[in-house]
């Protein structure tokens, strides 16, 4: 990075400390930051959307759509997320590619299964393998961001699913008295108010989230705490310009201080929102979000 | 317009020519000196020296992908990836799930390091990487076995005092009982293990295998595999005749 970085060997400390920190290695762990970040910020609406959709199917009046909706929440909340992480996804890959293997190549004589290998024509693999390296990691990406979705989009499906049940009876009642249809009093008198009541518990649901982000790896993903132990684990003069012992304590230490700084802004930010939902309603409801 | 089309024409050939011959390589990237991640932070080693040279001379396109170890099969039998090139043994368990190509790294020797000279290691708690010929071994040899996820994991019991030695490769071991400053050396005698270190394939993919073989006897019978091998490993290190 710097000029003087040539030769580390003869550097003094913080010199040493600037060219370390600086290394092609290095900038790999901090995009592995925005990385995460990222991924909360992509999965937290799009699991949010899957739990209105699974909340609304499972209050379906029509028996079979509810219980898909119930299904999916109870399901879903059954299964141990390691499990989910680490069958679903090669599933869901081999699906998708499954798929594609059917439209995109008929004429394909040999079975998809051969012993123990997964086997689809060279078009339908996801991505082409003549792909470059960043579409792979793109998609391993998205594979990620739908995993968590779907997990907890169960979770938020039952909150919201609470929720919506927790609106005033008198409130809908109010509603068809002035002549509303079912859909008219759901988005207009329902989903405005059902937020606050749903509140503590997504808060909760984000929390859990913004910890659960190390499973990343299990994806494929390089994500920080990969990273962290990738570059704190004790490196000998042999392989790096940089060698130095055990250091994974002080690389987690940092994780540390990342993951509580986050969940207390998101503390912050939460209570906030809160108290603005909170405006005009009930005191009830303010007694719930604290 | 002309020019776009062309350029497009191009393109379209250029990745069709590609097609045939993209092969992704799959290694682990935190087993030096066969695969480790150096300070750029790119896959580097002996394994991606030679991945690269066979990769020229059989004329294949080869892309690095890194992947933790324990899926390092189930990835490769699923399609991710073609080949695994991560300081595989070759064994009997491995052969019924995967293919190897021929070794090109000789059978060699395990070998115990440990904090002192009387460690315990065959009724102690030795250390060994999940998944692993030594692993394996330890669990056969009576001694308490306690499995981590990664090589550098299992030196760090030793060190920290978990374990009372860690059982792996030798080759894995040298540099870092040579750069210990005699915290740590190696006790008892070394332990051959496994038929060799070879590339793992998918059972379907013959003609790659045989590819990636030539390429493999033709680096053997030139000396150039020799030379690497002395490279990375040292010029104790076995080579082949």
């Amino acid at each position: 990075m710097f000029a003087y970085c040539a030769d580390p060997a003869t550097l003094d400390t913080l010199p040493w400390l600037s060219c370390f920190l600086t290394t092609g290695v290095h900038f790999a762990f901090y995009a592995a930051f925005i990385k995460v970040v990222l991924l909360l910020a992509i999965t937290a609406p799009v699991a949010l959307a899957f739990g209105f959709a699974g909340a609304m199917t499972a209050r379906s009046r029509i028996l079979p759509v509810s219980w898909l909706g119930k299904g999916y929440i109870s399901i879903v909340r059954g299964v141990p997320d390691i499990a989910f992480f680490l069958f679903f996804v090669i599933a869901l890959d081999q699906g998708f590619e499954y798929l594609r293997h059917v439209v995109l190549c008929p004429d394909w004589d040999q079975p998809v299964r051969q012993g123990n290998d997964f086997l689809v024509c060279p078009a339908a693999k996801l991505p082409l393998g003549t792909a470059p390296e960043w579409q792979h990691e793109f998609y391993g990406f998205f594979l990620a961001v739908i995993t968590f979705a779907l997990v907890f989009g169960a979770f938020a499906a039952n909150v919201l699913y609470g929720a919506m049940r927790s609106v005033p009876r008198g409130q809908m009642e109010t509603a068809e008295a002035y002549g509303m249809s079912r859909r008219q009093a759901f988005w207009r008198i329902m989903v405005p108010q059902m937020w606050v009541y749903a509140l503590p518990g997504l808060s909760n649901l984000w929390m859990v989230l913004v910890k659960a982000t190390p499973l990343l790896f299990l994806l494929g993903v390089e994500d920080i705490v990969y990273w962290a132990r990738e570059l704190g684990g004790t490196k000998t003069p042999r392989f790096t310009d940089y060698p130095h012992g055990d250091w994974r304590m002080w690389y987690f230490l940092a994780l540390l201080v990342f993951y509580l700084a986050f969940t207390r802004v998101s503390e912050v930010l939460l209570e906030r929102l809160n108290t603005r939902l909170s405006r005009g309603q009930s005191t009830i409801t303010k007694r719930a979000g604290a | 317009m002309k020019n776009l089309i062309l350029t497009a024409a191009a393109f379209s050939l250029a990745a069709g020519l590609a097609q045939a011959q993209t092969v992704r390589m799959g290694t682990e990237g935190a087993y030096p000196p066969y695969n480790f991640i150096n300070d750029a932070g790119e896959i580097d080693g002996f394994e991606r020296e030679l991945g690269d040279e066979l990769c020229a001379r059989a004329e294949l396109d080869c892309e690095w992908v890194k992947n933790d170890w324990d899926s390092i099969i189930p990835n490769l039998v699923s399609g991710n990836y073609d080949t695994i090139i991560a300081g595989m043994s070759i064994t009997d368990e491995r052969d019924e799930v995967i293919d190897f190509t021929q070794d090109y790294y000789p059978p060699t020797a395990s070998a115990y390091a440990a904090a002192s000279e009387g460690a315990d290691i065959e009724g102690g708690v030795v250390a060994a990487q999940t998944a692993t010929i030594q692993a394996a071994h330890v669990a056969e040899s009576g001694a308490t076995l306690l499995e981590y996820a990664t090589p550098e994991e299992t030196v760090a019991a030793v060190r920290n005092g978990e374990a009372d030695a860690v059982f792996a490769d030798k080759d894995y071991l040298v540099p870092i009982v040579e750069e210990s400053g005699g915290d740590l050396m190696f006790v008892g005698d070394d332990v051959p293990l496994g038929g060799g270190i070879g590339m793992g394939l998918r059972e379907s993919d013959t003609e790659l295998k045989e590819k990636f073989n030539a390429a493999i006897t033709s680096m053997k019978e030139d000396g150039s595999l020799n030379k690497l091998l002395k490279k990375w490993f040292g010029d104790e290190t076995t080579v082949y005749e």
